[in-house]
């Protein structure tokens, strides 16, 4: 039996097990639509901006360890998901977006809402397909999901044009895919685990350096095994966050600019440097030339690419992080057997550093201050299932510092690209992939202008999330590079607290609208927010000059990093 | 330092686009590209010329590698391939000088194509050392059109070659 293309489009998500895509209907993926109206099991989350349809995606993707889905029309549509998809391949999420394109016989005349997608997001994606021909729909849609989940995830594109969706095709999804030049790295060399287990074994001052890839790569029970079997000291990157339990005795905090000066001078000072997942970025490292040095490092990843990209690895292992840390974890296991003794010493110190250097914030003064907001909402979550996910800025910094995640998947953040307005639409994702849990969004006052019309779908959509607006009327990061690089010159970062009136503002879409000025308020509210199961802004009002330490400035070495300090607080207060 | 770097890839839309948008992209300079197909229908030879230091090369290699229609990547290493690029050139050359150009010209296994009123075609195919002087064998006469097509290569068939350079990683 022939059926359309848009349906062949909606079939073939079926088959890959897809429960929710995310989008918004417009010209040129109007049979796609028609066919969901004539019926899917795969639920559609109608987004108010195609951005935040990508995001959503992500935040389903990221909370899930699935393929995400978007999906929107040609031209304008098309371009609103640049962002989104630029944010998942700078954090490797896994993200298939689909997107009408204008018919065959129109592409290339510059007819209405057209535009070159593929040739847009050619630099952003793993690979895109503009589909030249219906019956190659279910190849195709394999294809997208098998590359955006394979080797080091990130976000495909496929484009079909509307009368390839109109076309009577018959169906058939493709039970494997051929794609002879796909072949990420499916095993891991015996040799080089050998190699890197000996060094991390006999390491005085080891350190795991976890990024984001251990979570893509779900090896965190894995990397639980190989901390506890050589007793070696955890630290998450922002996107690691999550990857290792933060109540657990070997988790040593985060490192770079924002990062504890305790996890700093670990990474810093190690003497083998284990890489698990992570790609040495900027924000991590501070000046390059200055990191770690002399530290041997053992580089894991499944991206070959990314090995001695900007550190020279000593010990690479390339594979699938599940079983390379697996792998790695039997063999320390093994060395410690043996009588190699585990790293005691460098443990305490690291604990010295932590009770010598913790973090820190000023509270004398009438404001409410930002970390006390966090810290609040971290404290009335601790024992539940919770999922986190943040804008970029100050506030997302104090939620990498403030909030402990426990379990993995519960900390979800643009971490590469930093886009501000990711936390919304990724919390309503999350809250897709994991109806069960509680997800709260600590968003800043900028991020949250630049994705609230996303409250509509959380509300319409019964996807009910907590907003936590950490409020202080500034674009807050940009304020404190002003204030610390800048002289103080404040060039366009003044927002004001009160307009929008966010309270109000969450009250016209549907949700619940609260105002927290002092720290008396702000458990009462945080606490009925937790529980009203309804979504719900938080407006905290918090103090405006609040900067965010510890800081390692830009291109700084990692040590170079300026903390807070009481006398700084009091000059600027007086 | 240069190197030359043969990427099969299938024969597919975009695939050259992917390439030179990721050179684009992360910085790196083509210095001659080549593009042609191979012995297996449906696959495509890409023959690129860059001038970087090893590291880059490395990176080149592994971004390359990692595009999905990209079969095998290949550094062609002087000596352990054969490589040769054409030239085609129109040279002004009034009757009484031409027969002293294309004698010269054939001296260095150029071809004559085409003669005009006041200027001759010529072609060269040769390594890129050969053409290089070929070409500036020809300056003086007054070069009015020059294209060169960038150079191809094959690793050589005779013994003692090493297997082609790939990084064990990825292949």
């Amino acid at each position: 039996m022939k059926i359309t293309g848009g349906d062949a489009i909606l079939r073939s998500l079926e088959a890959e097990g897809v429960d929710v895509m995310f989008g918004i209907p417009g010209g040129a993926i109007m049979p796609t639509y028609d066919a969901m109206a004539r019926g899917t099991t795969v639920r559609h989350v109608l987004a108010r901006h195609e951005q935040g349809a990508g995001h959503m995606a992500q935040g389903y993707a990221r909370a899930s360890g699935r393929v995400g889905v978007a999906i929107a029309t040609s031209g304008p549509g098309a371009t609103n998901l640049v962002t989104p998809i630029a944010d998942a391949w700078m954090d490797s999420t896994p993200l298939v977006c689909i997107t009408g394109q204008v018919r065959s016989t129109l592409i290339g005349t510059d007819a209405f809402q057209e535009c070159d997608i593929t040739g847009i997001t050619m630099p952003i994606v793993k690979h895109s397909w503009l589909v030249q021909d219906a019956r190659e729909i279910g190849e195709v849609l394999a294809a997208a999901f098998h590359v955006a989940r394979t080797g080091r995830c990130g976000p495909v594109l496929v484009d079909v044009p509307r009368d390839l969706q109109e076309a009577l095709v018959d169906f058939s999804y493709p039970q494997q895919v051929d794609l002879p030049g796909w072949r990420p790295p499916a095993k891991v060399h015996p040799l080089q685990i050998r190699e890197a287990a000996r060094a991390i074994a006999h390491a005085r001052k080891p350190v795991l350096y976890v990024g984001g890839g251990t979570l893509n790569g779900n090896a965190c029970e894995e990397l639980r095994t190989l901390a506890e079997a050589g007793s070696l000291p955890v630290i998450t990157t922002l996107m690691g966050k999550s990857a290792f339990p933060e109540n657990h005795e070997l988790h040593f905090g985060w490192p770079g600019m924002h990062g504890a000066k305790w996890s700093n001078l670990a990474m810093n000072t190690c003497d083998v440097l284990v890489a698990i997942g992570s790609r040495f970025d900027d924000r991590v490292t501070g000046k390059l030339s200055a990191f770690a040095p002399g530290a041997t490092v053992v580089h894991l990843d499944v991206d070959p690419a990314e090995i001695s990209k900007l550190r020279e690895a000593d010990i690479p292992v390339v594979g699938p992080l599940a079983m390379a840390v697996a792998a790695l974890g039997e063999e320390v296991a093994r060395h410690r057997a043996e009588g190699v003794a585990a790293p005691t010493a460098w443990l305490d110190q690291i604990r010295a550093w932590r009770e010598e250097f913790p973090l820190r914030y000023g509270t004398g003064g009438e404001w409410l201050k930002p970390q006390r907001v966090v810290e609040t909402l971290q404290a009335l979550t601790a024992d539940e299932d919770v999922i986190v996910t943040t804008g970029v800025g100050q506030h997302q910094m104090w939620a990498m510092q403030y909030v402990q995640s426990i379990r993995p998947r519960s900390f979800i953040t643009s971490g590469g690209l930093g886009t501000m307005g990711y936390g919304i639409p990724a919390a309503i994702g999350a809250k897709a992939a994991r109806p069960e849990a509680t997800v709260v969004c600590v968003d800043g006052d900028g991020c949250f202008q630049m994705t609230a019309q996303e409250l509509t779908t959380a509300v319409l959509d019964d996807l009910p999330i907590v907003v936590v607006l950490v409020n202080n009327g500034y674009l807050g990061m940009v304020t404190q590079w002003q204030d610390m690089f800048f002289d103080g010159r404040r060039s366009h970062v003044h927002l004001t607290t009160q307009v929008p009136d966010y309270a109000k503002l969450a009250e016209a879409y549907g949700g619940v609208g609260m105002v927290v000025e002092s720290e008396a308020e702000l458990e009462p509210a945080l606490s009925e927010a937790l529980t009203l199961g309804r979504t719900v802004v938080v407006d905290c009002r918090v103090d405006p000059a609040e900067h965010c330490f510890p800081m390692i400035p830009a291109g700084a070495a990692a040590l170079d990093m300026i903390e807070y300090s009481e006398a700084v607080e009091e000059a600027k207060a007086s | 330092m240069k190197h030359t770097l043969s990427v099969i890839v299938e024969d597919r839309p975009g695939a050259l686009t992917r390439i030179t948008t990721m050179f684009a992209r992360r910085g790196f300079n083509i210095e001659s590209l080549a593009v042609g197909p191979t012995e297996r229908a449906g696959v495509s030879c890409i023959t690129l010329r860059v001038d970087c230091t090893q590291h880059s090369l490395e990176q080149i290699e592994k971004q390359i590698h990692k595009l999905v229609n990209v079969l095998r990547v290949t550094e062609l290493v002087g000596g352990e391939a054969v490589e040769r690029e054409l030239l085609l050139v129109r040279v002004t050359a009034a009757p009484e000088r031409r027969a002293e150009l294309v004698t010269t010209a054939e001296a260095l296994g150029g071809r004559l194509l085409d003669v005009g009123p006041d200027s001759v075609v010529l072609e060269l195919t040769g390594t890129p050392e050969e053409v290089d002087a070929f070409h500036e064998l020809c300056r003086p006469y007054g070069v009015v059109d020059l294209v060169r097509t960038g150079r191809i290569g094959v690793p050589r068939a005779s013994a003692k070659r090493k297997a082609p350079r790939r990084l064990a990683a990825i292949n």
